[in-house]
């Protein structure tokens, strides 16, 4: 048996293997926006060809962090924003995992903008799921970074004075090679959306738009919306990084108004994923460091042959 | 042994080649057969500014800087020069003469490069020479290596005339040139050292040399290597093989090494862009089944307090390194210190489960280095090393055999894909990862890609299959087994010889110290009984979980204890009093707190003063703080 059997193993894959036998249940409100997220999840898993065992879920901290509580694969719940720079280290660790990480629009553009920017930066090959529900959910409907401005909140009586993130704008020049918005009302382009984020080599931003009745009741719920890759109306061609930045101004100037679009707006299929790069200038094993220490003919260095000479 | 000793200072500017000079200088000395030690005090400055490097050698073994100096090398400081910095800094040419002078001892050496420094700036320096009988060489270095290559190459001039000085052979030096130059460089290096050396035998009587130099010989082969240089190794030699950092110093200089050195070795290394991400990321890589390692200095490290408590409730094994410098905030950054103690002991939230160790000598710290890792991945627990700038830069040799150890690749209780199959960790057909049962604590681990052992690992409070649980009975029963862990650790450290006593065992006073202070006081400790006090030592490598039995047992042999450490607040005797719960009334501090590191002699005299005499010292280098019933 190898070390990592689950890995590449193929099989057909039932969504329902996703789904945790024991409790607990979803602890998410009622009509909650996140349902959709990890039903569409659950549906292109499958699709992909991942089995539970070979998939890393890392979330932040939120009620968008609780999806690995509800997704039965490996998971790792960190701490507020920080799940990117986990789930970087996990797949450079064992690239033959299949890493997503998810979060919420505080955790992901707030407290974990900084590490947003640096993973599409460096483009790593992993999948990176923001709820975005322009509130802060389990803390109770503080604003956040995608809030509209002038949202009145417990902490923002007056209404915020800030312009909201441009999340699209923001990791298509930040350098993610691939860069969509979804929504959870609408699964079925969800589902499509996050298969193709998945077999994509590179770092996958999908501003997931979902909605939070309990404290974001004045928010639209997003429809109607258009997907900009069906759309006549949109001759839109996403491998073009000009027009792709063209319309994410647009639309991003417009989602809190008119019409919503949604659709892969980016995808470089051409740009070399992070691990590549490492790589090719030898800063990355050609093998999965991580089996490495299961191997037990391995065998390692130790530093006395390697550096004494130059203390001697 | 100070009158068979060198001590070299070479000073001049940052950026002038002072630490390689005086690196090779040091390494030619442990060549000979000298045990050497050195010290460096730099600026934080990049180019310029006041800086030197003191390198001791002695035919006896070394533990610290000693008292004082007996030979200084002044070269010019070239960027005190610069017309544009001269509107910042003033006139700084004379510095590395005048700042010297002080520590000097009577009878030393002077050699000052005359090209460039002018003695008719420092004030009274011809009588200072004749009162303290100094022997003054005035060479003009500058012209003589700006004649036969490049200006720069002034320090190696100014070794080739410390050799003709003290009868060093010059081949040792030339030997390590050949190792550690470019063709191109060595040889003018070589022609400048030479001519210096034989200007200097041209010029003036050097037969009887002005300072002794000993003679040595080791019964083993020894390197010459830093604290740094040892934690590196430590980690590569127990299969760490990941490591992300964010500069700072003095924690650069391990990333930096590991940094060089992973690749080669198949393994990674990632410069992020906070501490925060640097500490997410091993715990990533850790969480995969890889050994990981991270670490900062003093603010660094308080942006990993957060990712810190993630490890210690995920279990997930962690190595973080915190390098001391003087805080609080930015601090001294190249100054050394040892205040982040309670830091590294109390950052992060909630009762915390960690390691703490403390390495004292170079030796020490690829030890430590070797057993962070061992504990964090046998124990699923962060460990830290706390060490500080002194030890992390100094230089000093340690038997080759030392480092010629297995290595280990051993990640710990970590099933396998058929012992997962066999389900003794399995419930409701689920991988349990975080099982109630286990004596110390540890209940086994899989990793991603592992056929059979899914698992949810999460920072929230869990029951055994890593659901988010908040029942009291499962809080209770998980974090008993975490508290668990800390009593087996302590019990395994108790076995590791981590903790250092030094001196006559029915010695009547003890003194208590960690870390770096460790080879000074011991220094001290010599002379002290040498002059009739008897005393003791006891260096304390592991801070967490403290070694309780064996600092009480210590104590209650002695009569009274000096507790010395590098901070104003008594970090340390405040653990110890708090672990032990008693023997505050026989625990007075030394403290010391202006970035430079105790000296032996300092430590002589606050615990004559002290302890002795029952007296009050009179200068502000060093404080005393009282026993509690003082
Ligand atoms: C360092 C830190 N700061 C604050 C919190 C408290 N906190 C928990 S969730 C959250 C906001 C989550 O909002 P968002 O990311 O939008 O996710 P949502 O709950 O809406 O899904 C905050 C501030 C925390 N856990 N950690
Ligand atoms: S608070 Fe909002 S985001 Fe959180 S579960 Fe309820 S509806 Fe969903």
């Amino acid at each position: 048996m190898s070390a990592f059997s689950a890995i590449g193993e193929e099989r057909e894959v039932d969504r329902n293997e996703y789904t945790p036998e024991i409790e607990p249940q979803p602890t998410w409100c009622p009509g909650c926006g996140d349902f959709g997220v990890l039903k569409s999840l659950k549906g292109a898993l499958p699709e992909v060809g991942r089995t539970p065992e070979e998939t890393l879920l890392v979330t932040g901290i939120g009620c968008s962090g609780k999806l690995n509580s509800y997704l039965d694969s490996y998971g790792f719940h960190t701490i507020h924003g920080r799940s990117l720079p986990v789930a970087r280290a996990a797949k450079l660790a064992n690239p033959d995992v299949e890493v997503i990480a998810a979060g919420g629009d505080g955790d992901g553009y707030g407290i974990g903008g900084n590490h947003f920017m640096h993973t599409a930066r460096e483009n790593h090959d992993m999948t990176y799921i923001v709820f975005n529900n322009e509130i802060f959910g389990l803390t109770k409907g503080q604003t956040s970074p995608t809030s509209p401005k002038g949202h009145k909140s417990k902490t923002q009586p007056h209404g915020s004075a800030k312009t909201p993130i441009r999340p699209l704008s923001l990791s298509l020049t930040s350098g993610a090679s691939f860069v969509a918005r979804t929504a959870a009302v609408n699964p079925n382009q969800a589902q499509r959306i996050l298969k193709e984020a998945m077999e994509h080599d590179g770092f996958a931003h999908i501003d997931f738009l979902t909605q939070c009745p309990t404290w974001n009741k004045d928010a639209k719920q997003y429809v109607p919306y258009t997907d900009i890759n069906e759309s006549e109306d949109y001759d839109f061609d996403p491998t073009n990084r000009a027009e792709a930045q063209e319309l994410m101004r647009e639309t991003e100037d417009k989602l809190y108004e008119g019409e919503v679009l949604t659709g892969v707006y980016y995808r470089d299929e051409e740009r070399p994923s992070y691990q590549e790069e490492k790589q090719q200038i030898g800063e990355m094993p050609d093998e999965p460091l991580a089996e490495r220490y299961f191997d037990d003919d391995y065998e390692w260095e130790r530093s006395y042959d390697r550096f004494i000479d130059n203390h001697k | 042994m100070s009158a068979d000793e060198l001590i070299w200072r070479i000073a001049g500017g940052s950026g002038d080649g002072i630490a390689s000079t005086s690196q090779n200088f040091a390494k030619a000395l442990m060549r000979s057969g000298l045990h050497v030690f050195t010290h460096r005090h730099y600026p934080s400055r990049i180019r310029g500014g006041h800086t030197y490097v003191e390198v001791r050698a002695s035919a006896d073994p070394v533990k610290s800087r000693g008292d004082g100096y007996n030979f200084l090398l002044a070269l010019g400081d070239s960027f005190a020069r610069n017309p544009q910095e001269e509107a910042y800094y003033g006139n700084e040419e004379a510095k590395p003469l005048a700042e010297n002078l002080d520590e000097l001892r009577e009878g030393g050496v002077i050699v000052y490069d005359s090209g460039l420094l002018d003695p008719s700036e420092v004030p009274n320096f011809d009588e200072r020479v004749e009162e303290n009988n100094w022997h003054v060489y005035d060479i003009d270095l500058r012209s003589l290596a700006r004649e036969q290559g490049r200006e720069v190459m002034r320090n190696t001039a100014g070794v080739g005339v410390t050799c003709a000085i003290t009868g060093i052979p010059l081949e040792a030096i030339e030997e390590l040139m050949r190792d550690a130059m470019p063709e191109k460089i060595l040889e003018p290096n070589v022609e400048i050292m030479e001519t210096a050396y034989d200007l200097v035998h041209e010029e003036y009587d050097v037969d009887a040399p002005d300072v002794s130099v000993p003679t040595g010989d080791h019964d083993e082969d020894q390197l010459l290597m830093s604290g740094s240089d040892a934690i590196a190794y430590g980690a590569i030699d127990e299969g760490c093989r990941f490591i992300a950092g964010y500069p700072m110093t003095p924690w650069t200089e391990v990333f930096t090494i590991m940094s060089q050195n992973l690749p080669e070795l198949g393994g990674i290394s990632e410069q992020v862009e906070d501490e925060i991400a640097a500490a997410a990321l091993a715990i990533g890589a850790s969480h995969m089944g890889v050994k990981a390692m991270s670490g900062s200095s003093g603010g660094g490290f308080a942006l990993m307090g957060e990712p810190l408590g993630l490890a210690e409730m995920t279990e997930t094994p962690l190595v973080l390194i915190e390098a001391m410098r003087a805080g609080p905030s930015t601090g001294m950054p190249t100054k050394p210190e040892q205040a982040d103690l309670e830091h590294v002991l109390y950052t992060s939230q909630g009762d915390s489960q960690r390691v703490v160790l403390a390495p004292g000598t170079v030796a020490e710290a690829y030890e430590a280095s070797r057993r962070a890792f061992q504990l964090a991945y046998e124990y699923q627990i962060p460990t830290m090393i706390i060490y500080d700038q002194k030890l992390s830069g100094e230089l000093t040799n340690v038997p080759a055999s030392h480092f010629d150890r297995e290595p280990n690749g051993d990640i710990g209780m970590t099933l396998t894909e058929e012992e997962l199959a066999d389900q003794p960790h399995t419930a409701d057909g689920k991988f349990h990862r975080f099982q109630h049962d286990g004596e110390d604590g540890v209940s086994p681990r899989s990793v991603p890609g592992q056929k059979g052992g899914r698992f949810l690992a999460t920072g929230n409070e869990h029951n055994p299959a890593g659901h988010i649980e908040e029942d009291p009975d499962n809080r209770v029963a998980q974090m008993n087994r975490r508290q668990r862990k800390l009593d087996a650790i302590r019990a395994d450290l108790d076995d590791d010889g981590l903790l250092i006593e030094y001196g006559p065992e029915d010695a009547e006073y003890g003194i208590l110290t960690f870390g770096s202070q460790q080879g000074t006081v011991e220094e001290a400790v010599d002379r002290l009984n040498e002059n009739g006090t008897s005393v003791k030592a006891l260096t304390v490598a592991e801070l967490a979980p403290y070694p309780v039995e064996t600092v009480r047992a210590f104590l209650d042999s002695v009569e009274e204890a000096l507790v010395v450490e590098m901070n104003a607040s008594a970090q340390f005797r405040g653990l110890t009093q708090k672990e032990l719960g008693t023997h505050g009334e026989l625990l007075s501090s030394l403290l010391k707190y202006n970035g430079n590191p105790f000296e032996p002699a300092e430590i002589v005299e606050g615990f004559t003063t002290k302890i002795v005499d029952d007296g009050e010292l009179p200068g502000n280098e060093t404080k005393f703080v009282p026993a509690a019933g003082d």
